[in-house]
C-alpha cells in the first residue's frame, strides 16, 4: 500500500494495519461490535491479500489460546474482541502476559452484561486492568490506524515482550467512517522490524514453556512480570517518537488540552476526549479557566506524566466509564486518587460516572460535569463518585 | 494378522523425550505411556499439555522432564494452543521466515481437561482439520486434584466426589464415550490403546503422526492411588481391562473400524472389578449389570469392525 489519505471505516483501518504489517495469525470469535475488523481480516486472507492463517476458533477463550500458541512459536499474532469474549478469555488473558507472549489485540470496548448490551463503555477492559498487558486507549480513526503498528512495534522489542490491548471505543470509534493517512509498506516494514523470538517452541532447540512454580518461585515469577511492564514504559514512548520522526503524527502517554492555565480539567479516556475539548472551548469562552487531560497509556500507568499535567490545577474532574460496584468510584478516579495523594498540593479529585453503554455525553452535558465538579469541590463534596444524567 | 507389527523392544527408538525424574507416584500407567506415545513420535514433535497430573508431575519450575519443545497454558486449552503453534508454524514456514521441517503437533490431557472442561475446544481443533495429534490420557477420574469423578468414570466407581454410600453406588452414570465423539468429526484417525500393550500403542501413535489432518488417540492409563490397587500392578489391570473387553483396542481409519487386538479367551469383568478399592463395595448383581453392559458394548463393535 502506498502513502495516501482515505475515508473509511474505522474497523477496516484496523484490519488494513494488520495486514500491512503482515500478520502471519489472526484468531478470533465473533462478537458485537468487534465483528468488522475480523470479517474485513478473513476477506483480506481469502483474497491473498495478506498472506497468515485465520484461524476461526469456537470460543473466545479459544482464541486467546490460539494466539498463545502462535506467538510461542514465533509467530506475529492477532486478535479481537469485545465485552463478554474477553471476559470469557479473561482467563487466557492473564496467563500470555506472565508467558511473555507478545499477542496484539484490538479491543472494540463494550458494556458487561448484565443487562446484556452491545454499546460502549470501559468496564469490559477495566475488568482485566490488572491482567499484565500494555493498555492504550486511542481516541479517532487516524489514532486506531497507528496505534496497530506501535502496538506490534512495542509487544514484540525484546526488551517488552508482552501483549498489548488496543482499546477502541466500540460502535462511537469502530463504525464510523473517518478520513485515515495511511502509510506505505516500506516505512510499516521499517517502524516494526521482523519478530524474531529468542526462544520459540521448536524442535531444533527445545523449551519449556509454561512450568508450574512452587511458593519459593512464584512470588519472584510476578516481580519479574511488574518489572517489565513497568520499564516497557521506556519502550512506548520510544516507539512514539519514532513513529512521529517518520509521520510527524506524536502521541504522548499523557495528553492535554488547554491545560497550562487551566484550575479544572476533566480526565477522559478514549473517544470522549474530543467531546471534552469542545466543551473547554466553550466554557473557555465564558472565562472559565478549564483544561483537559487525557489518559492514552493506562498500563504500565505513567505517573511522572500525570504529576507533570496535574502540577498546580486546582481539581481534576474525572470522567469514568464503569464503576467499581461497592468500592469508592469509577477505576481512573481510584488511580488517580492513589496516584496523587501524597504529592505535594495534589489536586483534588471528582469523580463522575457516565456515558455507559454509550449514553451520549454531549458538549452540553460534558460542561455540566465540568461546572458540577467545580461547584463540587468548592463545596468539599469531593468523596466517592456522582452517577451523572440518571434517570428516576 | 492382517495389522503386522515387529513385536521386538530392540527396534524401538532408544531415545528418551519424557525423562527419568518427573513425580508422578510410583507405578503410574499414564507417565508409562507418555514416555511411550513420545518414544513414537521421536524428537521432531511440539507438545501443548493441559494442566493435569502429567504436567505438574514433569515441569515443576525450573526443571522439565521434556526433551522436545514443550508447553502448558491452562487446563481445558491443550487443543487450542496446539492449533495456534500448528497454524503459525504453518504460516511462517510458507511465508519463508521458517525453514521447512515436519513436525508433528502432539496435544495431551487427561480425561478432565479432554470429556469434560476441555471439550468444546478438543471438538473445535477436530472439527477445524489441523495437522495435529490429541492425545488423552485416561485414568478416569480427576486423580491430580484428589480422585474426583469426571465423565469418564465408569459406572460404579467410588470416588471423593461420587463416594459410595447407604444410598449411593458411586459413580451413577456410564463412561462418556470419548472415541466416538472423536469419531463423530470425521476425522481420518482415531484409535485406542493401553500402555500394557505397547507395540499396539506405539503403532497407533506412528500411524496418528503419519495421517494428514487431525488424529485423536485414547489411552486407558491405569491409576493405582485412584484405583486403589497396588502400585506394581498397573500393567496387570491394564491387561485385565483389555482381556475383559471393558477397554477394547480398537482403530478407526479413514471411516473403518478395526479391532486392534481380540481376548481370547474373554475373561469374565470380575477378575478386572474385583481387587480394584473402587469398586470393592459393588456386589455380585451390580458386577454383572457391568458384566452384561460390556458384552453388549464389545459386540457392537465386533459389528461395526466387521462390517468394515
Amino acid at each position: 500500500m502506498a502513502k495516501e489519505r482515505k475515508g473509511i471505516e474505522v474497523s477496516l483501518a484496523i484490519a488494513e494495519a494488520v495486514g500491512q504489517a503482515d500478520c502471519d495469525l489472526i484468531s478470533a470469535y465473533p462478537i458485537t461490535p468487534q465483528t468488522h475488523i475480523v470479517e474485513h481480516l478473513s476477506e483480506m486472507v481469502a483474497d491473498a491479500h495478506l498472506d497468515a492463517e485465520f484461524v476461526p476458533v469456537e470460543s473466545e477463550h479459544s482464541a486467546m489460546s490460539v494466539c498463545c500458541g502462535a506467538a510461542a512459536v514465533g509467530a506475529r499474532t492477532f486478535t479481537s474482541t469485545s465485552s463478554q469474549g474477553l471476559a470469557l478469555m479473561a482467563e487466557i488473558f492473564f496467563i500470555a502476559s506472565a508467558m511473555r507472549l507478545p499477542v496484539v489485540m484490538a479491543l472494540a470496548n463494550r458494556s458487561l452484561s448484565a443487562p446484556l448490551s452491545i454499546w460502549n463503555d470501559h468496564s469490559d477492559t477495566m475488568m482485566v486492568r490488572d491482567g499484565g498487558w500494555i493498555h492504550v486507549f486511542v481516541e479517532n480513526g487516524q489514532e486506531a490506524y497507528d496505534h496497530v503498528f506501535w502496538a506490534f512495534r512495542v509487544a514484540e522489542d525484546p526488551a517488552v515482550r508482552l501483549p498489548v490491548a488496543l482499546n477502541i471505543d466500540g460502535f462511537i470509534m469502530t463504525h464510523m467512517i473517518e478520513p485515515v493517512d495511511f502509510e506505505d509498506d516500506e516505512l510499516i516494514k521499517r517502524y516494526i522490524p521482523e519478530f524474531r523470538m529468542e526462544k520459540p517452541l521448536h524442535p531444533d532447540n527445545p523449551v519449556s514453556m509454561g512450568c508450574f512454580a512452587m511458593p519459593e518461585i512464584y512470588s519472584e515469577a510476578q516481580m519479574t512480570r511488574e518489572r517489565a511492564l513497568v520499564d516497557s514504559y521506556a519502550t512506548c514512548v520510544k516507539a512514539w517518537e519514532e513513529w512521529a520522526a517518520v509521520t510527524g503524527r506524536q502521541y504522548h502517554p499523557v495528553e492535554t488540552y488547554r491545560a497550562d492555565d487551566a484550575e479544572y480539567c476533566i480526565v477522559t479516556m478514549g473517544s470522549l476526549g474530543e467531546t471534552a475539548m469542545a466543551a473547554v472551548d466553550e466554557l473557555r469562552e465564558q472565562g472559565e479557566k478549564v483544561g483537559v487531560i487525557k489518559i492514552r497509556l493506562w498500563r504500565p500507568f505513567p505517573f511522572d506524566d500525570l504529576y507533570r499535567a496535574a502540577a498546580g490545577k486546582h481539581t481534576l474532574i474525572v470522567l469514568d466509564r464503569a464503576i467499581s460496584f461497592g468500592g469508592p468510584g469509577g477505576p481512573v478516579a481510584l488511580e488517580l486518587r492513589s496516584a496523587l495523594c501524597n504529592s505535594p498540593q495534589a489536586p483534588v479529585v471528582v469523580n463522575y460516572v457516565a456515558g455507559l453503554a454509550s449514553r451520549d455525553v454531549t458538549v452540553e452535558d460534558f460542561k455540566a460535569i465540568i461546572l458540577g465538579g467545580k461547584a463540587k469541590s468548592a463545596e468539599g463534596d469531593v468523596a466517592g463518585f456522582t452517577f451523572y444524567g440518571l434517570r428516576g | 494378522m492382517d495389522k503386522f507389527s515387529v513385536f521386538s523392544a530392540r527396534l524401538v527408538e532408544k531415545g528418551e523425550y519424557f525423562t527419568s525424574g518427573h513425580r508422578a507416584c510410583q507405578g503410574c500407567a499414564e507417565a508409562l505411556a507418555v514416555r511411550l506415545v513420545m518414544k513414537a513420535l521421536g524428537r521432531n514433535t511440539i507438545v501443548a499439555m493441559a494442566t493435569g497430573c502429567m504436567e505438574i508431575v514433569s515441569s515443576p519450575l525450573p526443571t522439565t522432564a521434556w526433551e522436545v519443545p514443550w508447553i502448558h497454558v491452562a487446563f481445558e486449552n491443550a487443543s487450542a494452543v496446539i492449533s495456534g503453534c500448528e497454524s503459525g508454524m504453518k504460516a511462517m514456514m510458507r511465508k519463508g521466515k521458517l525453514p521447512p521441517k515436519k513436525i508433528n503437533f502432539v496435544a495431551m490431557g487427561g480425561d478432565g481437561a479432554t470429556a469434560d472442561i476441555g471439550m468444546g475446544q478438543l471438538s473445535g481443533a477436530l472439527e477445524r482439520g489441523h495437522d495435529m495429534i490429541y492425545v488423552c490420557y485416561d485414568n478416569e477420574a480427576y486423580m491430580n486434584t484428589g480422585i474426583q469423578r469426571s465423565s469418564s468414570t465408569p459406572w460404579g466407581a467410588s470416588t471423593t466426589t461420587s463416594p459410595a454410600g447407604k444410598v449411593s453406588k458411586g459413580q451413577y452414570t456410564q463412561k462418556k464415550d470419548m472415541p466416538k465423539i472423536a469419531i463423530a468429526h470425521n476425522i481420518p484417525y482415531v484409535a485406542t490403546a493401553c500402555p500394557s500393550f505397547p507395540f499396539d500403542l506405539m503403532d497407533k501413535v506412528e500411524k496418528a503422526a503419519a495421517i494428514e489432518g487431525p488424529a485423536y488417540l485414547h489411552i486407558l492409563s491405569v491409576c493405582p492411588t485412584g484405583w486403589r490397587i497396588p502400585s506394581e500392578e498397573a500393567i496387570k489391570y491394564g491387561r485385565l481391562a483389555v482381556n475383559t473387553c471393558v477397554f477394547p483396542l480398537y482403530e478407526y481409519e479413514h471411516g473403518e473400524y478395526s479391532l486392534t487386538y481380540r481376548p481370547h479367551p474373554i475373561l469374565p469383568v470380575r477378575e478386572y472389578i474385583e481387587g480394584q478399592g473402587r469398586f470393592r463395595h459393588l456386589g455380585s448383581e451390580d458386577i454383572d449389570s457391568i458384566q452384561e453392559r460390556t458384552r453388549m458394548e464389545y459386540e457392537k463393535l465386533v459389528k461395526l469392525s466387521e462390517e468394515d
